[in-house]
C-alpha cells in the first residue's frame, strides 16, 4: 500500500499507547518518539517532523480531556488531526463537460510526468472526455515517441514534434489547435527541470504564461527525499502550483517528502501513481488516507472499486439471483476471480478493508494472488459440463484437468475443496440463518469492532 | 553538497568542544568573559562562532586540564549530528550507524594535554563516515576494460534500477567518457518495456555516433543483450553497455526479467544507478537490487539538483560496493567519477574564513 510502512510504524505507536496501562508523561513521549522515527524514515520533512511531533507532544500533555472521552482516545485525536493537517486539504480534480481545463505538468527529470500524462489521459477518455496531449518537451531525446506510443496505445490524440526547439512556441500552438477542437481536457507534457537550472525554470514560467492552464500539476517522485520541500518551493515560486501528483508509489517509498512539497506549495496532493500499468493511477483523498494510515481501512476506496468492476462486468441480476439460491457453479467462481482480477492487484484491495490493513505480509499476498491464477487456468481446462458441475470430476478428470492447465492434482483438489466451502458459505448465508448465528454473523460482528480497530481501546 | 550537515557538524563539534571545556570548571573557574551558556545556537544560526577572546581563554584552559568525555556529555550533542545527517539525506539505519560509531570512538577518550577536543570529535565523525565510505571491493573500470580487451573479449556492462533515476542517461554519458578514452563500444536498447525507451537511446547513439543493437518494443530483454554481446565480439569492441527497463524493487515480475538479463548477459559488471535525491528509499532500493543480482557498484544521478549526498553513504553501506561516478548535469560531458575523499572534504572542509 502506498505509505505502507509508515502506516505499519505509526499503526504500532499508537497500538503501543493503547496497550500501555497509564498514559503518563513518558508513554507520551515515547509515542511521540515512535512517531518522529516513522515519519522520519518516510522521508518527511526533518524541521516538519520535528515541528509536528513537538506540537503533538505538547497538545496531548497540555490539553484538557473533551467530555466523556479517555485520554487515549483523545491523543490518537490529535495525531489524526495533525496528519491529517501534513496531507493538506481535500480538493478532488473535476472537469466540466462541455468545458475546456487545461493542465500543466512540470517537475524534476525522472519524476514520471510522461507516464502521469498517459495515465491521466486514460482517467479521463474512460469517464468520458475528450482529452488531448500536447508535447511540450523539447529536450530529452526520445520524450515525443514515448507520448504518442502511449498516446496510440489507448487512443488518445498527441500533439508535438521531436524536431522543435521551441517548446514555448509548442505548447502553445497545441493548446490552441485543441482549443479549437473543443476538447474537454488538455494535457501539457514539459521537459524535467531543477531549481538550480534558472534558465529552465525561466522557460517553465513562459510555457504557464502562454498556455495560461487552469491548473499546474507538480509531479513529484514517491521515492524523494530532504530536497522535496526546496524543489518543489522553488517551482512554486515560479509557477502557481494547484495540485500534487506523487508517482512511484508501487514500490518501499513511504512518500514522505512528497508530504513536504504539499507543506511547501500549499498544493493539495490529487493523484497517486501506482504501479507501471496505464490503469494505475489513483485519486486522492487525504482523509482516507490518514483513515488507512491508521489501520481503519478505506471502505469507501474499496466499494468504488467494486462497484467500478462490477458496472464494466456487467453482472446479470438472473446470475445473482440462481447464486443466491444456493446453486453456485465453478463458472460463477470463475467470473469472480476476473472481476477480482479487474479491481486490481488483491493486496491493494486487501489493504482497504478496516483491520486488515497493515497487517499481511507481501509474501503472503503474493501467494495467494498467484493461487487465484492458477485457479483460473485449472478452470479453463474444465469442460463447460464440468464448470456446471463440478460433482463429474473423478479421479480420471481431475488427472486430465492438472495436465491440461500444467497444475498437479493437489492443485485441482484444492481448488475444488475451495469451490465447495464457498458453496456451503453461501448456502449458509442464503438460509437466513447464516446472518445470524453463521460464520458471517462472526464477520459482522467483527467489524465495527476493527473500523475503531487499531485505534479503538 | 551535504551543507546541512555541514552546518550541524561544525555546531556539533562546537559543543563537544564546548563540553571539554567545561568539564574542568571544577579545577580552574572559568572566565568570567566566557558566556558558556549561550553558545548552542538556534538552528538556523551561523554556524560557527567568530574566534572571539573568550574562546581563545577557554582554549587554554582546555590545553592544560585533562579531561574524558563522559556518555552524557556525548549524548547531549549528538542529537545535533543525527538531525544533520537526516538532513542530507542519509538514511535513517545508517545515520544511526554513524552515530553509534562516533560516540564509540568520542566516548571515554581521554584528552592529551597538546590534543584540541575540536580535532577529536572531527576526527570521530570523519572517520564513522570513511568507515562506511570505504569498501572492501574496489573497481577500477578502465582497468577492466582493459583487461577484457587484453584478452580479446569485449567487457559487458549492465545498467539496473528503479524508474526515471537516469539509467538511460548514465549510459550515453559513460559511453562518450568511454569512447573519449578509445575503446570501441556498442550500446544494447535492452529496455523494451517503456514506451520510446528504445528511440532514447537510439537518438544517443546517433548524436554520439555508436552502433545500437536493438529490437521491437516488448522484445525478450535479454535477447537483445546476448545480440549486442555478439555483435560485439564479431566486430572486435571492447565495451557493451546495456540500457535496461526501470523496474520497481517490488515488481517480482520484473526482478525476474532482470536476473535474466545478467544470467544471460554475465556481465563483468552490474551497475546499479541511483538518483541522488532519493530519501530512505535508497537503502531499500539498493538491497533489493544486490540481492537479486549482486550490485558490483553504483552511479548517483542529479548531483546538480542541489543533492544533498546522503544517497551516496545509504547505498555504500548497504551494497558494499563504491559510488563510482556521479551526474552532474544535462549533458554529455556531466559525469565525474567518485572518491570517498572528494566527499569526506565536501563535509569537513572549512572555508578559509573559519579558522
Amino acid at each position: 500500500m502506498v505509505l505502507d510502512t509508515l502506516g505499519r510504524a505509526l499503526h504500532g505507536a499508537l497500538q503501543k499507547l493503547t496497550r500501555a496501562k497509564h498514559v503518563d508523561e513518558q508513554a507520551i513521549k515515547e509515542l511521540v518518539r515512535d512517531i518522529q522515527r516513522a515519519l522520519l524514515q518516510a522521508d518527511v520533512n526533518v524541521q516538519m517532523v520535528l515541528e509536528l511531533t513537538k506540537r503533538i507532544e505538547k497538545r496531548a500533555l497540555e490539553e484538557k480531556l473533551p467530555l466523556g472521552a479517555t485520554r487515549k482516545e483523545h491523543i490518537i485525536r490529535i495525531v489524526y488531526r495533525e496528519l491529517s493537517t501534513l496531507m493538506g486539504r481535500p480538493m478532488p480534480f473535476q472537469l466540466k463537460p462541455g468545458q475546456t481545463t487545461t493542465l500543466l505538468m512540470v517537475g524534476l527529470q525522472g519524476s514520471g510526468k510522461t507516464t502521469s500524462v498517459a495515465k491521466l489521459a486514460t482517467y479521463f477518455k474512460k469517464r468520458g472526455f475528450r482529452v488531448g496531449v500536447v508535447c511540450a518537451d523539447t529536450f530529452r531525446p526520445g520524450a515525443y515517441e514515448q507520448l504518442s506510443q502511449l498516446g496510440q496505445q489507448v487512443g488518445i490524440e498527441v500533439l508535438g514534434d521531436p524536431k522543435a526547439k521551441n517548446s514555448i512556441k509548442l505548447a502553445k500552438e497545441g493548446v490552441e489547435r485543441f482549443g479549437k477542437g473543443r476538447f474537454e481536457l488538455i494535457i501539457v507534457d514539459s521537459a524535467g527541470r531543477h531549481r538550480k537550472e534558472e534558465a529552465l525554470m525561466e522557460e517553465m514560467r513562459q510555457i504557464a504564461k502562454v498556455v495560461s492552464p487552469d491548473e499546474i500539476m507538480l509531479v513529484v517522485d514517491g521515492t524523494i527525499g530532504q530536497q522535496a520541500r526546496d524543489q518543489a518551493a522553488a517551482f512554486k515560486a515560479t509557477t502557481d502550483i494547484g495540485s500534487i501528483l506523487v508517482t512511484k508509489l508501487d514500490g518501499t517509498a513511504k512518500g514522505g517528502g512528497a508530504l513536504s512539497a504539499v507543506a511547501a506549495t500549499g498544493a493539495p496532493i490529487k493523484f497517486i501513481g501506482v504501479g507501471e500499468h496505464i490503469d494505475d493511477l489513483e485519486p486522492f483523498v487525504p482523509e482516507r488516507f490518514v483513515a488507512r494510515l491508521l489501520g481503519m481501512g478505506d471502505i469507501e476506496t474499496l466499494l468504488k472499486r467494486i462497484e467500478e468492476a462490477a458496472r464494466a462486468e456487467e453482472v446479470k441480476p438472473a446470475d445473482m439471483r440462481a447464486i443466491m439460491a444456493g446453486k453456485l457453479t465453478l463458472r460463477d467462481v470463475y467470473e469472480q476471480l476476473e472481476m477480482i482480477g479487474k479491481m486490481g492487484p488483491l493486496k491493494k484491495l486487501m489493504q482497504m478493508i478496516p483491520g486488515v490493513g497493515v497487517a499481511l505480509p507481501d509474501e503472503q499476498m503474493r501467494v495467494g494472488e498467484e493461487k487465484l491464477k492458477r485457479f483460473k487456468v485449472i478452470m479453463q481446462s474444465m469442460t463447460p459440463q464440468e464448470l456446471e458441475d463440478p460433482k463429474l470430476l473423478n479421479v480420471s478428470r481431475i488427472r486430465r484437468v492438472a495436465r491440461g492447465s500444467g497444475t498437479s492434482e493437489a492443485d485441482v483438489r484444492e481448488l475444488l475443496k475451495q469451490y465447495e466451502l464457498m458453496r456451503k458459505f453461501i448456502k449458509t448465508m442464503v438460509k437466513g440463518r447464516g446472518v445470524k448465528r453463521g460464520p458471517l454473523a462472526k464477520l459482522l460482528k467483527q467489524m465495527p469492532k476493527d473500523f475503531q480497530g487499531g485505534v479503538g481501546s | 553538497m551535504f551543507e546541512k550537515l555541514k552546518q550541524k557538524l561544525k555546531r556539533v563539534v562546537e559543543r563537544i568542544s564546548q563540553k571539554a571545556a567545561e568539564a574542568p570548571a571544577e579545577v580552574l573557574p572559568a572566565p568570567p568573559e566566557a558566556p558558556l551558556e549561550a553558545l548552542p545556537a538556534p538552528p538556523k544560526a551561523p554556524e560557527v562562532l567568530p574566534p572571539t577572546k573568550p574562546k581563545v581563554l577557554r582554549r587554554i584552559v582546555t590545553r592544560i586540564t585533562r579531561r574524558e568525555l563522559s556518555p552524557a556529555d556525548v549524548e547531549d550533542v549528538i542529537w545535533e549530528l543525527q538531525v544533520g545527517l537526516l538532513e542530507s539525506d542519509v538514511a535513517v539505519p545508517v545515520a544511526d550507524r554513524i552515530i553509534e560509531r562516533s560516540k564509540e570512538l568520542i566516548t571515554g577518550k581521554k584528552l592529551g594535554l597538546t590534543e584540541d577536543p575540536r580535532e577529536l570529535a572531527e576526527g570521530a565523525l570523519q572517520q564513522a563516515i570513511r568507515e562506511v565510505l570505504t569498501t572492501e571491493k574496489k573497481v577500477d573500470l578502465l582497468e577492466l576494460v582493459k583487461a577484457k580487451r587484453a584478452r580479446g573479449e569485449p567487457a559487458v556492462l549492465v545498467f539496473l534500477g528503479i524508474n526515471g533515476h537516469g539509467k538511460t542517461t548514465t549510459v550515453a554519458k559513460l559511453a562518450k567518457y568511454l569512447a573519449d578514452r578509445g575503446f570501441k563500444l556498442v550500446l544494447a536498447a535492452a529496455d523494451t518495456f517503456r514506451a520510446a525507451g528504445i528511440e532514447q537511446l537510439e537518438i544517443h547513439a546517433e548524436r554520439l555516433g555508436l552502433d545500437v543493437v536493438k529490437q521491437k518494443r516488448g522484445a525478450d530483454a535479454a535477447a537483445v543483450a546476448y545480440d549486442a554481446i555478439a555483435h560485439a565480439k564479431a566486430r572486435g569492441f571492447d565495451v557493451v553497455l546495456v540500457d535496461t527497463a526501470g523496474r520497481m524493487q517490488t515488481d517480482v515480475n520484473l526482478m525476474d526479467e532482470m536476473r535474466k538479463i545478467v544470467r544471460v548477459a554475465k556481465p563483468d559488471l552490474k551497475i546499479f544507478v541511483g538518483d541522488a535525491l532519493t530519501g530512505n528509499d535508497a537503502v531499500e532500493q539498493a538491497s533489493t537490487f544486490d540481492q537479486a543480482v549482486g550490485i558490483d557498484g553504483s552511479i548517483l544521478c542529479k548531483m546538480d539538483a542541489d543533492a544533498r549526498g546522503g544517497a551516496a553513504l545509504s547505498i555504500t553501506y548497504v551494497t558494499g560496493k563504491p559510488i563510482l561516478f556521479l551526474g552532474t548535469g544535462q549533458h554529455y560531458e556531466d559525469l565525474v567519477e567518485f572518491k570517498p575523499e572528494l566527499l569526506l572534504q565536501a563535509i569537513f572542509a572549512e572555508s578559509p574564513a573559519e579558522r
